[in-house]
């Protein structure tokens, strides 16, 4: 699964007199802080701080700020517009039970709800939208003593040397020279697969079979080996195909 | 001035790291350079027995480092090339005698009297060799056209990458022409192939050298030797100079040449 949700819990720091908490989520739009109960002054000096506290942090930020049953008046919420600014900060949300607040941010140009209704997508076709599995990609030559472990796919783009070791849970694909060892399916998957521009590993497993690979004659042509039934076979990629 | 340190190493144990940095230390020093080569093969020290210095050690490395001596006293001049010191290994502690940190302040003092810093590191990947590689500024690996020594120069090649070294240097040692020619021994480019660095020189197998390394005579100072030369060459690629490599083949006579270009597949 390559979505995560779009609702990451980043941090939660309170103030030092427990009342002026300042929460911070990462959303989909940017950041989303929410402020604690207490008089304005209070808030508003509590958020300050947590940002001056982590200035690296916020710099550059696009925030949306929940300031609850607060009202502000366009004075208050325009002063703090351009605080935020000052320190890198874009505010460009202020959710708010006050109406008088709504008013106050419609007025500075600011929005007052997280989610726009999203407008009408024509329905997705087919081949736009895969459900990827999850892969690593390494872009270097895997050396003697070397040994990568993935659950998932693995894609090398280099050579895997002797003495290196591949243990995968799905495929592993290499553009590039395998000869070390290697062992795709290791959790049992037998539809699992291993390919290269040249297959000469030490030892090639899939699943649970163990395969060496013989001696070869001629030029290396790019090779995939499956399991067909029992035994490890390897098929020269054909173009002409 | 400032220094270069550059670290031999190999894995292997045998291949020839100590004869190849008596060498290069040597041709170095003929080029008229300020070397020191520092043994950092604690223990098992022979750095100074190739370069014929043995019957004149007082104080090794490990008193430098553990203050029993000044880092001056330490350092052997050799008997025939003025500006070619040796700092010897100690021989009766081991290498957790030196922490890689030893090594690297030990070298930043040596560096700004000196041209080069060779550093003899030791067989193996544990502790000796990464006190022989932390100050390095370059690292050369020296292999044998075999299959065993090429698999451990792949490995030290991929440490010397974790180290963020920079990509290592190779050069190939006791490469016998006759029997690549056979097919017999791997070729250099089989070896490149796998290895995939910078090819640093290729040193033909002398007999020579065995009878350099028994009179503690670096092989360099013999102009006949064909290993010397290989040497030599090697050691002005590191100033920087472009040399060709050596025409072994031209050794192999006039038929051998004949044969390898009917050799099946032949490069």
């Amino acid at each position: 699964m390559w979505l995560r949700p779009a609702h990451r819990y980043l941090s939660l720091c309170y103030n030092a007199n427990m009342r002026a908490k300042v929460e911070i989520k990462g959303i989909r739009e940017g950041l989303l802080i929410t402020l604690g109960e207490g008089e304005w002054d209070e808030r508003h000096a509590a958020l300050l701080e947590h940002i001056q506290a982590r200035a690296d942090f916020f710099r550059g930020a696009r925030v949306a700020l929940d300031v609850g049953n607060q009202i502000l008046h366009v004075l208050e919420l325009s002063r703090l517009r351009d605080e935020l600014s000052d320190r890198g900060i874009t505010l460009w949300a202020v959710l708010s039970q006050s109406p008088t607040t709504e008013q106050t941010a419609q007025t500075l140009g600011l929005a007052t709800r997280l989610f726009k209704p999203r407008p009408e997508r024509p329905a997705p076709s087919a081949d736009t939208s895969l459900d990827g599995e999850a892969a690593i990609l390494v872009r270097r030559t895997l050396r003697s003593g070397f040994k990568l472990q993935h659950p998932g796919h693995v894609v090398v783009v280099g050579d895997v040397n002797p003495g290196a070791e591949i243990v995968a849970g799905g495929d592993v694909v290499v553009w590039g020279r395998l000869r070390g060892v290697v062992h795709a399916g290791a959790e049992g998957n037998t539809q699992a697969v291993v390919c290269a521009l040249d297959l000469s590993p030490t030892q090639l497993r899939i699943a649970g079979r163990i395969a060496l690979t013989p001696q070869r004659r001629g030029k290396p042509q790019p090779e995939l080996a499956r399991l067909n039934g029992e035994t490890v076979v390897a098929e020269t990629w054909n173009p002409g195909k | 001035m400032a220094a270069k340190v550059l670290t031999v190493s190999s894995g292997k144990g045998g291949v020839g790291k100590t004869t190849a940095t008596a060498n290069l230390a040597a041709a170095l020093a003929a080029l008229g350079r300020k070397v020191v080569c520092i043994d950092a093969d604690i223990g098992l020290r022979n750095l100074d027995v190739v370069m014929g210095l043995e019957n004149r050690i007082v104080y090794d490395i490990v008193d430098v480092v553990e203050g029993r001596c000044r880092l001056r006293q330490a350092m052997i001049r050799d008997k025939r090339l003025p500006e070619l010191y040796l700092i010897p290994a100690a021989q009766t502690r081991d290498k957790n005698a030196l922490s890689p940190s030893d090594m690297v302040h030990l070298c930043d003092d040596l560096r700004p009297e000196m041209d080069w810093i060779l550093i003899d590191s030791p067989a193996g990947i544990e502790r000796g060799f990464r006190n022989a590689i932390a100050p390095a500024d370059i690292v050369v690996v020296i292999t044998n056209p075999e299959v065993s020594a090429v698999r451990d120069a792949d490995r030290v090649i991929g440490l010397v990458e974790a180290e963020e070294k920079g990509p290592a240097r190779l050069i190939i040692n006791r490469l016998k022409p006759e029997m690549v020619r056979r097919g017999d021994m791997l070729a250099t480019e089989d070896v490149l192939e796998l290895l995939a660095i910078d090819l640093l020189g290729i040193v033909p197998e002398d007999e020579h050298i065995l009878m350099s390394t028994n009179r503690g005579t670096p092989i360099v100072l013999d102009g006949r030797s064909l290993a010397g030369q290989a040497f030599r060459n090697i050691a002005r690629r590191l100033q920087g100079e472009t040399v060709p490599l050596l025409d072994l083949e031209a050794q192999g006579g006039l038929m051998g040449r004949i044969k390898s270009l009917f050799r099946p597949g032949g490069s």
